[in-house]
């Protein structure tokens, strides 16, 4: 197995682009990717993306981006995990590169929300779940989610519930200082506290909102990237875990399970605790996704991750601080394309480029991402290199 | 319009029909003629009571295409009581307040409408509270 080094990162603004196609949108992702990597061409990209083939009646993403993008020829697909769909295709690429096959790979999530309009824009959300026992109910993404804080509630009767306004407030936050946010606006307490009931006990800033976005990533060897100029970062864990489709079918579905196996199997690999780390970025797709990716990655006993909170701890000048540009809550929930985010702003991080939001000294990431709550977690560790 | 499927389905949508493993006596819905539970072959089809508890619940307040007519309605995972968990609507709720462990029982719905007002009716299980009473 080779090193594996992200020698370019490139993303676009997350939000709501009626102007702008899934075209136009890879490609400005792609060719922000290649500028940053010194001019570097891919010789395979893989696409992370979910919704495109409903959404925007579009499959066959390989050929629209090389098409678009004066890379014609070059190996090109489609990765679906569901919502961690671009954090597998990043795993694709670093495989690729590890394995020999490919020297430079593109990881290149995409998403265009909004192509649909009105009430059937959330029908593409709903792939990830079971359609034959869980979407045909009238379950939603936003339900289920519902169902496991309730659940939790009632497992834990000392929970606080307003302790899971910590996701929201501190996503917000940091999303202040993040160019490509969606939400560039810290909220208060107060208003997290009145905020409309959605699906009880869950109110509308306990949600993330799903957007449009495109981020990507070229991964090649140290040799090759050693040009480029700019700090690398290089892959010390990569790993995924599955749990069943359905919720309803695990014996415990507070446990994250997924989540939990795939954070042990990239510690390992990296032979690191996950308390070694400078920061997390986790799937903060609804607030108790938060507590659940915390308490399954062990930051906190099963039942107490709400208490990680309170307090500065998550925060950026805390010692576990999460979701550092805004997380999934505030920078903008691309769906698919979620998890090529999170890797360029943990890329950012490492290399020192996160501006007021940078943690000093950063040299240890933990990026995971979600499909479904947790159906499929995708884990990687990245580690900034010694100069 | 879907009509494969929702004839495919009927059997477990009107009837609660899953399977029973012939192997490790484990009762499975949905089913899946793999037992989840030994790996064996299992074949044997098991009509399930209705009868079970509400594991979680959410009201809410948003719903999608197709399921305006039980608006707002709630949604729970519901534990029957030979073991499966299943996901459905609460119905029949009046002015009962659901919590968790609450028994429940299946009764047949309407879930939505296919595509449009002209489109095949969808009948499904929802869950109502156990009536009081002798039945």
């Amino acid at each position: 197995m080779r090193e594996v080094v992200i020698a370019g990162i490139g993303q676009t603004p997350v939000g709501e682009h009626w102007e702008l196609s899934l075209r136009n949108i890879s490609a400005r992702a792609v060719q922000a990717a290649r500028k940053d990597a010194g001019g570097l061409i891919p010789e395979a990209i893989y696409i992370g993306n979910l919704i495109a083939s409903v959404a925007s009646h579009q499959a066959n993403l390989g050929a629209l981006v090389t098409d678009n993008t004066f890379l014609e020829g070059t190996e090109s697909y489609t990765i679906e995990a569901g919502e961690a769909s671009a954090a597998a295709a990043f795993r694709m690429a670093y495989l690729a590169v590890a394995s020999g096959w490919v020297d430079i790979a593109m990881a290149l999530g995409m998403e265009k929300y909004t192509d649909l309009s009105g009430d059937t824009m959330d029908e593409p959300t709903k792939l990830v779940m079971d359609y034959d026992y869980e979407v045909y109910t009238g379950q939603t993404l936003t339900s289920q989610a519902g169902l496991l804080m309730q659940r939790y509630l009632y497992e834990n009767p000392k929970a606080d519930r307003l302790a899971f306004g910590a996701f929201p407030l501190i996503g917000h936050t940091n999303a202040v200082n993040n160019p490509n946010a969606m939400f560039r606006k810290a909220i208060r307490a107060e208003v997290y506290e009145k905020a409309g009931m959605v699906s009880s006990p869950m109110n509308m800033f306990d949600i993330a909102p799903f957007a449009d976005g495109a981020a990507a990533l070229i991964l090649t060897t140290t040799e090759i990237a050693n040009k480029v100029g700019h700090p690398l970062v290089r892959v010390i864990g990569s790993d995924v875990a599955i749990d069943t489709l359905a919720l309803h079918d695990r014996p415990d579905p507070l446990a994250f399970r997924a989540a939990g196996v795939s954070l042990e199997n990239v510690c390992s690999q990296a032979g690191i605790l996950p308390s070694d780390v400078d920061f997390f970025e986790l799937h903060d797709a609804f607030s108790v996704y938060g507590v659940l990716s915390l308490e399954s990655a062990g930051f906190a006993p099963r039942g107490e991750g709400w208490k990680l909170g309170i307090g500065d701890k998550l925060t950026l000048k805390g010692d576990l601080p999460i979701n550092t540009m805004g997380g999934l809550k505030a920078r903008g929930y691309p769906l698919g394309a979620t998890g090529a985010y999170q890797l360029v702003e943990a890329i950012l991080q490492l290399r020192g480029e996160a501006g007021e939001n940078q943690i000093p000294d950063a040299r240890l990431a933990l990026v995971q991402s979600l499909g479904g709550p947790a159906t499929t977690a995708v884990t990687h560790v990245l580690e900034r290199m010694p100069v | 319009m879907e009509v494969p499927r929702h004839w495919r389905l009927k059997k477990q949508r009107y009837a609660l029909v899953g399977e029973v493993c012939p192997h490790c006596s484990s009762k499975i819905f949905p089913p899946r003629d793999v037992c989840p539970y030994c790996g064996g072959e299992a074949k044997t089809q098991f009509s399930f009571s209705g009868r079970g508890q509400v594991y979680s619940f959410t009201q809410m307040t948003s719903v999608p295409v197709g399921y305006e007519q039980s608006a707002p309605y709630t949604m729970a995972l519901v534990q029957l009581e030979e073991g499966p968990v299943v996901t459905a609507q609460l119905t029949d709720l009046g002015e009962q307040h659901v919590e968790i462990g609450m028994p429940v029982e299946m009764v047949t719905r309407k879930i939505r409408t296919d595509m449009d007002d002209r489109g095949i009716i969808i009948y499904g299980y929802k869950f109502r509270p156990v009536l009081a009473g002798p039945r």
